[in-house]
């Protein structure tokens, strides 16, 4: 089946090693992945400043790369939770984009969503020698879990990884503050919010916290190196099942 | 109450740094959100109970002039009179002239967000009308110089109870108590000749009811019942005019849902439902009922994009789960309403320009949405704010000037991969030993508490091509 991968603008710039690792899981599981070369981004950063007018422009852009495709995955719940649930909301009044739209959602994937629900992974890919492994707590991104119901499946899979444990931290499903431009906008506000979910993680002994969004992964990290953390890891799902971190 | 929302950044930096406000927010998170998620299991189907309520407040909302009619004719029916306020200024001085009238020099008042809007205890004092605050939360603000409250349900959430002993021994002149009991039966004291001497009871209403022309009060402390059921002669509801619902069975599944969202309760202590002043075979009630029903921005949303937030019963539950406002407690928002549900209320009622920050601050988490007892998609009414201000031009320059570089590269693919092939490599260089960035110039906001991780110094797109053309097809 052929697959195409929306690699997202953050794993894109900040951590294109995720991108080689959801290739690695979808191929591994027998998938032909593609990755159109003019995608940029979602359009989420415009819709929720208010900018739908680029919003539209993106989300036409991306039914124009992506509607040939099998099935498209995405490594994101808020770039998945932006397609699947609000590009709708991008085309009033405009029944041929609202069709095309309607044509694609159903074959528009979060990553474990896929994994889980469609390719019903049951063997992962062997691990690379340095793989982590040691005790790991999940952390629900906001939209991932509220707009597309992500939740059983990436603890389903991670459960198949023999060299982690996972303990549930304290409100695994609390907002981690990032908020998109709100972490900078009102940065103190997101520091606070951001210091409730380290403590969450502290407290659940874990060596690493798993996650399957960026900004998430990035303000977690950021906040645990700055308050003198460097040695929880921060890791995407996608590296922990591929075995590549 | 004076508005406050222009200076949100600040505020909520001063609420941030406050330790013992901190503490007492924490209050939150043990006391109404653990409640909330034990009490709404009692219910076999939740989320029907949910979809039910949210179609009685719409079928009230759609049609509510119609519904306001009736409902005046069943309260005139009754022996009540209906009076109807365009702005809430003009609903304070409504109320002023029924105490006038009446001969009132002292009013006593059971909980009521509207009189909030009103400003209707500044109203009635500048007119001559004592008023006394009888909600034991909404007490302790009053007698502290006129103290806003902080949540729609419980004002005094940001106070903790060494700060209230502090204060009642200082206002009410007696030996400091520290036992929770002890200082409530103070209050009482102090409380219970101004029930009896007071000329008239203003209350607030969680619902009107159109087929009997009553109004319904939830309260925990029965205050309510002592504002209307004893010696004062005069009532006055004050509420707005969304507040109307078609029949007492909405009532009742409206009230499966409000004290379980609001403060985890099956039912609260104290439920009033009031139809018209005394009757001649009666033994208690008012001898003059009056209704005045607040406009004030609200009919403007009918019909409009902004309509489904007509349908809130007022229960908390969104500030309650919202990060934010349990980060920085109510005051920050500056208004009467605070959290999710006063971020989308705010700006429609007192001019999107007075409230810029409210509709920016939230992190868009969707918790709000969850938890709503009439599933309003809080999210979406804060973008389409969001969107108000951005077409509008009501945000910085800095923002227009970025979103205009970032949507027109977005929609370049080439150019847009040279810029992040160049802006990756900057911020990889950048970053210190530790691969972490802890000043950015233009997020400063992010660097100022927080590390950047940095990235590697390609992009996924450049490393992508890279390896196909190094691995034979």
């Amino acid at each position: 089946m052929r697959v195409g991968l929306l690699v997202t603008c953050l794993i894109d710039t900040m951590r294109p090693e995720i991108a080689f690792s959801t290739i690695k899981l979808l191929e591994s599981a027998g998938c032909t992945v593609l990755v159109p070369e003019g995608q940029t981004c979602c359009g989420q950063p415009g819709y929720s400043a208010g900018d739908n007018v680029t919003a539209r422009a993106l989300a036409i852009k991306f039914l124009d790369e992506f509607e040939s495709f099998d099935y498209i995955v995405i490594p994101s719940g808020s770039c998945g939770g932006m397609v699947r649930t609000h590009y709708a909301d991008l085309f009033p009044g405009d029944p041929r984009l609202s069709a095309r739209l309607a044509a694609i959602t159903p074959r528009v994937y979060e990553l474990t969503e896929f994994l889980h629900g469609v390719l019903k992974l049951e063997r992962l890919p062997s691990a690379q020698p340095k793989a982590f492994s040691g005790a790991i707590t999940y952390h629900d991104s906001c939209c991932g879990l509220r707009e597309l119901g992500v939740r059983q499946q990436p603890r389903a899979l991670l459960a198949k990884v023999e060299r982690v444990t996972l303990t549930e931290m304290n409100d695994c499903q609390a907002c981690c503050g990032f908020g998109g431009t709100f972490a900078v906008k009102y940065g103190d506000i997101s520091s606070a919010i951001v210091d409730e979910k380290c403590a969450n993680i502290h407290a659940s002994g874990s060596q690493a916290v798993v996650l399957g969004d960026l900004g998430c992964m990035l303000n977690i990290e950021g906040r645990l190196r700055r308050s003198g953390d460097h040695t929880t890891r921060v890791l995407h799902v996608a590296q922990v099942l591929a075995g590549d971190a | 109450m004076q508005i406050q929302s222009m200076h949100f950044k600040a505020r909520a930096g001063e609420k941030l740094a406050d330790q013992r406000l901190q503490k007492s927010l924490k209050k939150l998170a043990t006391k109404f959100v653990t409640g909330r998620a034990a009490a709404i299991l009692e219910l076999d189907d939740f989320e029907g109970t949910r979809d039910a309520a949210k179609d009685k407040r719409m079928r009230a909302i759609e049609n509510l002039d119609v519904w306001l009619q009736t409902f005046e004719a069943e309260a005139t029916r009754r022996g009540a009179t209906v009076l109807y306020a365009e702005s809430a200024a003009d609903a304070a001085q409504l109320v002023v002239q029924i105490a006038h009238k009446h001969g009132v020099r002292k009013a006593i008042k059971s909980k009521s967000m509207v009189s909030e809007e009103m400003n209707l205890n500044s109203a009635l004092e500048a007119a001559g009308v004592q008023i006394v605050e009888t909600d034991l939360g909404e007490y302790i603000l009053q007698i502290n110089d006129n103290e806003p409250p902080s949540h729609i349900i419980a004002p005094v959430i940001h106070k903790d109870k060494e700060q209230i002993s502090d204060l009642f021994a200082r206002v009410h002149g007696r030996p400091r108590l520290t036992d929770i009991e002890e200082m409530t039966r103070e209050a009482r004291e102090i409380l219970r000749p101004h029930f009896l001497s007071a000329d008239m009871g203003i209350t607030g209403g969680n619902f009107i009811i159109a087929e009997t022309g009553s109004v319904a009060i939830v309260t925990n402390e029965g205050n309510e019942g002592m504002c209307t059921l004893m010696p004062p002669k005069v009532h006055v509801a004050v509420t707005g005019i969304e507040k109307v619902l078609p029949t007492l069975e909405d009532l009742a599944t409206m009230m499966r849902l409000l004290p379980r969202s609001a403060t985890g309760q099956s039912i609260s202590n104290y439920f009033s439902l009031l139809t018209g002043p005394r009757a001649s075979d009666e033994l208690d009630g008012p001898e003059h009922m009056y209704f005045v029903l607040v406009d004030a921005g609200r009919s403007a949303l009918v019909g409009s994009e902004f309509e489904d937030m007509l349908r809130c019963i007022r229960c908390g539950a969104c500030m309650n789960h919202c990060p934010v406002y349990q980060k920085i407690g109510g005051h920050a928002y500056g208004w009467v309403y605070p959290g999710p549900m006063g971020s989308v209320l705010t700006p429609n009622y007192i001019g999107v320009e007075n409230a810029l920050d409210l509709p920016q601050a939230s992190t868009l988490c969707g918790e709000c949405h969850v938890v709503c007892p009439v599933k309003i998609p809080l999210p979406d009414l804060l973008r389409k704010l969001r969107k108000k201000q951005f077409e509008g031009r009501l945000r910085p320059g800095l923002e227009y000037a970025g979103f205009a570089i970032w949507s027109y590269l977005a929609q370049r693919p080439r150019l847009y991969r040279m810029a992040t092939g160049i802006a990756v490599r900057a911020l990889r260089m950048m970053g210190d030993s530790r691969r972490m960035i802890s000043w950015l110039p233009l997020a400063r906001g992010w660097t100022a508490q927080r590390d950047m991780p940095a990235p590697p110094g390609k992009t996924f797109q450049q490393l992508y091509r890279e390896r196909k053309a190094s691995t034979p097809p």
